[in-house]
């Protein structure tokens, strides 16, 4: 291609795309591949089209997802692993009109912090949580967690997930749209174009319910790969995650408005 | 002049909160403290002050709700007994790394474990050195009467966000449970939004676009930075230190021997005193009030003056390890305390000043 022709296309007025503000330009710590910088990325972009940013406070989990805070340039706060959903409520009670959320792991947010993350729900903390899942705790290497699939292995399940002996994966994303305080919940994927765009749709939905209702939580699952934990490339770890992971989180809303939408 | 009411330690511990204008106060239901909580609920403050009272589902919960609001520039407290304080450890731990000001109360009880829940001052080593995981340290404050339990959630928050840290008040069941006058301050309004985004630049209240987004972390990878991190908090403790020991003598002028002890036990300690008098045993109480930072200095003034110092705590003997790294000089340092629950009578303790100071 010519060099003019090139200058003649890279300008102003073709601009479809631009990196949101509100992703710093410090380079992610994720792997290549992972599903957690898209996730950062549409959270922020919801954040700076809903023009909310400056009233935001965000809250880190312990996870992959702990330095969340050197990429979402927002005001944030890390909590201790699980914990963040109580951090959120302290937050949500003492400033009412501001716009909180966590974003937080399986590990994190159904395991350790199980509690935290029920009573949230059940309080109807009016925050936004975000649940990526991707089936293992990524951080620490790979090991088990709460939503590792039946014969998964991972290095604490190194035969596969035993349900006899370590229990079933834990759908916690349908057990809090149980709960009377939580207004929406949903599931979705970061994989592909298709995917990512109505994952956004529905993270924004779920702020914009967190901003139109002063009660009731907000709540978005997230399933996502892990290639490094899972041991596969990453395109492989995507097609694994839809033929294994998709049919037992299947993606979807599962609660609209305070309705059960799909069991 | 403020109002003269009489109330329960734990009573005004919450009255005094809502009049020293705290924004929120999260907490979970232990004995001998949930008249903390029972009073905050039945005096409604978010209808009048606007202070968040709010029942978590556990001390973890509590702790982690009172990281997020003060993270945000807010007065936030928590109470509980010492069960529920174990669980707050890695709360307290972190706020510490993240420095944040917050006053916790523990009004202790008998352990280990479960144990009882009659008064104890067992949590000492919990509260004073650490407690939970990494270098770091609350300012701890001592109340000995119900008149201080009052009095030092002012000064607790003062002193938090003087140096934004945690700072706890180490009570026990009987400060927690006994009656007695107390003058109320008057009301402190609480701080507006737009002041705590003044007062607190540091506070995670939303970025505007004047200013870099704010953090709220006790984390950094860098092992350099970290230390750092650590070498600043340790300049903050040694400020502490040098400015906020506090502590009160009770007939020390022309004493031969000398009581330490705070909270209760120092109340207990000034009638022993008394009796001793009656029968020419002149006996002083240093009592500390501050007991992070420890006046150790003060202790050591007095052991050149004394022939001996008896602990008296309500454990097995916790303090009495700082007292001897305070007094510097060949006297007798020794401990009487009853345990799990039981309190110990001025009779009691005179007889182990004679016992195991005066005779020993
Ligand atoms: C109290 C405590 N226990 C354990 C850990 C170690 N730890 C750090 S991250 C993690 C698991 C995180 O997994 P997950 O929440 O699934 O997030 P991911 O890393 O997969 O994104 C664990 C166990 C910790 N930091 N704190």
């Amino acid at each position: 291609m010519k060099e003019e022709v090139l200058s003649d296309i890279i300008n102003v007025e073709n601009l479809v795309y631009k990196k949101t503000p509100l992703m710093t330009d410090n380079i992610l710590s994720y792997c290549p591949g992972c599903g957690h910088g898209t996730a950062h990325r549409i959270t922020m972009e919801v954040l700076e089209e809903l023009g909310v940013w400056k009233d935001t406070i965000g809250i880190a989990p312990v996870g992959c997802s702990v330095l969340a805070y050197e990429f979402m340039n927002v005001d944030m706060q890390q909590a201790a692993h699980g914990r963040a959903p109580a951090l959120a409520t302290g937050i949500k009670r003492c400033w009412p009109h501001k716009v909180v959320f966590t974003y937080q792991g399986d590990g994190d947010l159904a395991a350790i912090g199980t509690a935290e993350t029920i009573h949230a729900c059940n309080r109807g903390e009016n925050i936004v949580i975000i649940f990526v899942n991707n089936g293992i705790y990524g951080m620490t290497g790979g090991q088990m967690a709460p939503t590792t699939l039946p014969g998964m292995k991972s290095s604490t399940s190194p035969y596969g997930r035993d349900v006899h002996i370590m229990g079933n994966p834990l759908k916690i994303t349908e057990l809090v749209a149980e709960l009377p305080g939580v207004r929406s919940v949903t599931r979705q994927a970061v994989h592909t174009p298709g995917n990512v765009r109505k994952a956004k749709r529905a993270i924004r939905k779920a702020f914009e319910n967190q901003l139109k209702y002063k009660e009731g939580l907000n709540f978005v699952e997230i399933v996502s790969n892990c290639n490094s934990g899972w041991k596969m490339t990453p395109v492989h770890s995507n097609k694994w995650m839809e033929e294994n992971m998709f049919p037992y989180f299947p993606l979807g809303d599962i609660k609209v408005d305070g309705e059960i939408v799909n069991k | 002049m403020g109002e003269l009411k009489l109330m329960k330690g734990n009573e005004a511990i919450a009255e005094a909160a809502i009049r020293a204008g705290v924004d929120a106060y999260f907490g979970y239901p232990i004995t001998p403290q949930s008249e903390v909580i029972e009073y905050l609920m039945a005096e409604k403050p978010y209808e009048t002050t606007g202070m968040v009272v709010l029942q978590a589902e556990s001390e973890v919960a509590a702790i982690n709700m009172v990281y997020g609001a003060a993270g945000t520039g807010k007065k936030a407290m928590t109470s509980s007994s010492s069960p529920g304080i174990s669980l707050k450890q890695e709360g307290i731990s972190y706020m510490a790394g993240a420095e944040l000001p917050c006053v916790i109360v523990n009004v202790v009880r008998g352990g280990p474990g479960l144990g009882t829940i009659q008064p104890s001052q067992a949590d000492y080593f919990q509260a004073v050195k650490g407690g939970g995981h990494g270098d770091y340290h609350m300012i701890v404050l001592a109340p000995a009467s119900v008149q201080e339990m009052a009095d030092f959630v002012t000064k607790g928050f003062d002193l938090a966000f003087k140096y934004r840290t945690p700072v706890m008040i180490l009570s026990d069941g009987l400060i927690g449970q006994m009656m007695e006058k107390v003058i109320m301050p008057e009301h402190t309004p609480r701080w507006t939004d737009e002041e705590i985004i003044e007062k607190w630049p540091w506070a995670t209240t939303g970025k505007p676009g004047s200013r870099e987004r704010n953090i709220i972390t006790s984390l950094d990878l860098d092992s350099g930075r970290q230390e750092q991190h650590n070498i600043h908090l340790q300049k903050k403790y040694k400020e502490i230190h040098e400015n906020e020991i506090e502590f009160e003598e009770f007939m020390c002028d022309d004493a031969d021997y000398l009581f330490v002890a705070y909270g209760s036990s120092a109340r207990i300690a000034q009638k022993a005193i008394k009796l001793g008098r009656e029968k020419g045993i002149k006996a002083g109480l240093l009592r500390p009030i501050t007991l992070y930072p420890f006046p150790a200095e003060a202790i050591h003034r007095l052991a050149k003056q004394v022939k001996g110092i008896l602990s008296l705590e309500l454990s097995a003997g916790q303090m009495v390890e700082d007292i001897r790294l305070s007094v510097g000089c060949d006297i007798k340092v020794e401990h009487f305390g009853r345990m799990g629950g039981i309190i110990h009578s001025p009779a009691e303790a005179l007889q182990a000043l004679e016992d195991k100071i005066i005779g020993g």
